[in-house]
């Protein structure tokens, strides 16, 4: 009979090899999976795994797995500030397509000037959109005791038709017959987020992700600040007796986690997306919230657990067209990540015993 | 840093040039990037029958490969390089999203031959290809004008693009002609593909008062709304959806793209393949009426097939004047028939058309 016990402490050693067994588990069932769908499973984890790293045309995936990762490291990190404090963003994605917007306006307001001044303004303005955003739940929270769970996601389908809005009307491409969507940032040369090193996929989003790491980095190891959100998050009745104030903290880390979503959505639509579209956001607010948890809510995990989920996708996207697999499988593929990652969550705070006594119920 | 710019692009134009040439294989090797999952029912299902057709046309000589759910943006241009890197020779690209990334990769690859659905931009080696939906909706509004009853017919828009524009236009204008007093209650789903929002839409529009829908969306969750409902005729989009005939389903528009991919291909092995502009319809069979029910009475029926061949001969055309704009402008003078460069970026209702079309 195996048995679930209460570990005195949270077991350091768990908190990393979790991560690490996820992966594997998922590998293994992942492959059952290729199985039964009549693939050979060994190939199919090759493809997904190898082939973007090492295969023959990693010069080409390498770099994109930058392009993937870099949006979810800065959406991560801004996410994992707020939920150490106990501070649910769900509604990243809204705050990602928002400062998007409010890029993308910002450069288009200049077109055709070029200037190098137009960039960084671009990257304020996209900043300031997520801000906005991500502070209407932060605000409601603070006056109305609102759940920001909820305002934040709903907010998110907000976010969603007002896309829809501009790629129809204010921001639409007066030269593109009708069509929707913006005119291409990237044959604006003063508002395209170009590649800093030619085909290394190393874009000015890229090195924001960078920044934002080692900034929360400090933040948490150094900075008084970064302790106070732990103690909010781990005791908030302590925190409270310590004079740290919630309501401080919660416009913090949902300012925070905005502005590093709005960047990240004005990096994207300034360079590897180039237009505001209808359909510009693809998700990356959704995947960067489990990209913050595989990471441990580290600055640093979130740099490996993004560039395992960008791996997923593209070396996916490989084994769909290579293999024939199936974009559901792939999709379930990456849900188990997840689900594996929670579910061994477990055994961090508790640890399993054998015992031999049968208990009576 | 130029030089070393200029020297990365040439070492990575080389690779790119070398993976191509080095996969020197027999087969001609077809890449399709889909929009949506093959099993949608609707748009990627017929460009997945398409992609079939091909190889059951060529057998051994072709290989296709496909990745669907591909969203529109930086990922799509991920996956046709990719297709291109694997020795794709020709790669269908089936969203108006993927224009942009098509052209992009399209430039990286001069040897691969790209071939952009719904699109503008063309390149020496892009061509682009479209289907004249609006014909069969000029089809579809008479019948829903001869069988509404109550007047008011549910249009389910996808995106207010002029596509859309263009069908609605089409429907309403040959439901008028047989039932004046019909009148259009328009719902943008903002979605191609969505089937809660479709069926919830759907579900609006029968509230409202409409007995016949029509949907410009790919799922067939607007079929099983009115088949709940009970007394709503609707007709298959992009795919036949057979299953829901001969009621409430009616008949449908079916997109063929299979003669067009065969033809491509086909031209690809020869050698004689070009970068054209193609915009075929009911004439050339890329867009396929599906058969009308015996719910529709028969003098319709026949009234519709005879609209049908019409249109496929090129007697009639779906937009013939006189015609005006939804603001009471004149747009077409009487026998006058519409160019196909007003039509490709139409963004006006007709005249008659209550409402407006979404900024």
């Amino acid at each position: 009979m195996i048995q679930l016990e209460l570990r005195p402490q949270p077991s350091a050693t768990m908190a990393y090899a979790t991560p690490i067994l996820a992966v594997v588990l998922t590998m293994i069932f992942g492959g059952l999976l290729f199985a039964l769908l009549g693939k050979d499973p060994l190939q199919a984890i090759i493809t997904i795994f190898w082939e973007p790293i090492f295969g023959e045309h990693s010069f080409y995936y390498r770099p994109q797995l930058l392009v993937k990762g870099a949006p979810l490291v800065l959406i991560a990190v801004g996410l994992a500030v707020g939920f150490k404090a106990g501070i649910w963003n769900i509604g990243a994605e809204g705050q990602y397509i928002v400062g998007a917007i409010c890029a993308a306006a910002m450069g288009l307001a200049f077109y055709p000037t070029e200037s190098i001044f137009i960039f960084p303004l671009m990257v304020l303005a996209g900043a300031f959109g997520g801000l906005v955003w991500a502070m209407i739940p932060g605000v409601l929270k603070v006056k109305f005791g609102t759940n920001e769970i909820l305002v934040s996601l709903m907010l998110v389908y907000v976010a969603e038709q007002l896309l829809a809005s501009v790629s129809l009307g204010l921001l639409k491409n007066p030269e593109g017959f009708g069509f929707p969507g913006s005119r291409n940032l990237q044959q604006y040369a003063s508002a395209h987020n170009t590649e800093i090193i030619a085909n290394t996929g190393m874009h000015w989003g890229v090195v924001a992700a960078l920044i934002a790491v080692i900034f929360s980095h400090v933040l948490f190891t150094r900075h008084r600040l970064g302790f106070a959100i732990r103690v909010t998050g781990e005791a908030p009745r302590a925190a409270r007796f310590g004079g740290v104030n919630p309501s401080q903290i919660i416009l913090f880390c949902l300012g925070m986690s905005g502005v590093l979503a709005g960047l990240a959505g004005m990096f994207e639509v300034a360079g590897p997306a180039g237009q505001i579209s209808i359909d510009f956001n693809v998700g990356y607010g959704f995947t960067a919230i489990i990209v913050a948890f595989l990471g441990r809510l580290n600055p640093i995990g979130i740099v490996f657990a993004s560039l395992l989920m960008a791996l997923t996708y593209i070396g996916g996207d490989i084994a769909q067209s290579q293999l024939g697999l199936p974009a559901a499988a792939i999709q379930v593929f990456q849900g188990m990540l997840l689900f594996f990652l929670l579910a061994l969550d477990l055994l961090t705070n508790y640890r399993l015993r054998i015992s031999n006594v049968e208990r009576k119920s | 840093m130029k030089l070393s710019h200029l020297l990365a692009a040439a070492a990575l134009a080389a690779s790119f040039a070398g993976a191509a040439i080095a996969d020197g294989h027999g087969k001609t090797k077809v890449g399709f990037v889909y929009v949506g999952p093959v099993g949608d029912g609707g748009w990627t299902y017929e460009h997945d029958k398409g992609r079939l057709a091909v190889e059951k046309e060529f057998g051994d000589s072709v290989e296709t490969v496909f990745v669907e759910s591909v969203p529109e943006g930086p990922d799509s241009e991920r996956v046709m390089t990719q297709m291109a890197l694997g020795g794709a020779d020709l790669i269908f690209t089936t969203s108006f999203g993927y224009m942009n990334p098509t052209i992009n990769v399209a430039s990286k690859f001069p040897d691969v031959k790209f071939e952009h659905a719904t699109g503008y931009k063309r390149a020496d080696n892009v061509s682009t290809y479209s289907a004249r939906f609006y014909e069969g909706r000029a089809i579809q509004g008479h019948i829903a004008g001869n069988m509404t009853k109550s007047n008011i017919v549910g249009y389910i828009g996808s995106y207010p693009i002029p596509e859309v524009i263009r069908g609605i236009n089409s429907a309403y204008i040959h439901a008028a002609k047989v039932n004046p007093d019909v009148e259009f209650k328009i719902i943008w789903a903002y979605t191609w593909f969505d089937p809660a929002k479709e069926a919830d839409a759907a579900k609006v529009l029968i509230e409202q008062g409409a007995d016949v829908i029509l949907q410009h969306t790919d799922s067939t969750a607007p079929q099983a709304a009115a088949q709940e409902a009970g007394n709503v005729v609707t007709f298959g989009q992009a795919s036949d959806m057979g299953q829901y005939a001969p009621f409430p389903r009616v008949s449908s528009i079916i997109d063929d793209w299979a003669p067009y991919y065969i033809a491509r291909t086909k031209a690809v092995m020869d050698g004689t393949w070009e970068s054209i502009d193609t915009w075929d319809g009911i004439g050339a069979g890329m867009v396929g009426i599906g058969e009308i029910s015996d719910a529709v009475p028969a003098d319709v029926k026949a009234e519709a097939l005879a609209l049908k061949a019409a249109i496929a001969d090129g007697s009639y055309h779906a937009f013939t004047g006189p015609l005006k704009k939804q603001d009471g402008s004149d747009w077409l003078a009487d026998g006058e028939t519409a160019d196909d460069g007003t039509l490709a970026g139409m963004s006006f209702y007709v005249e008659g058309i209550e409402g407006d079309i979404p900024q």
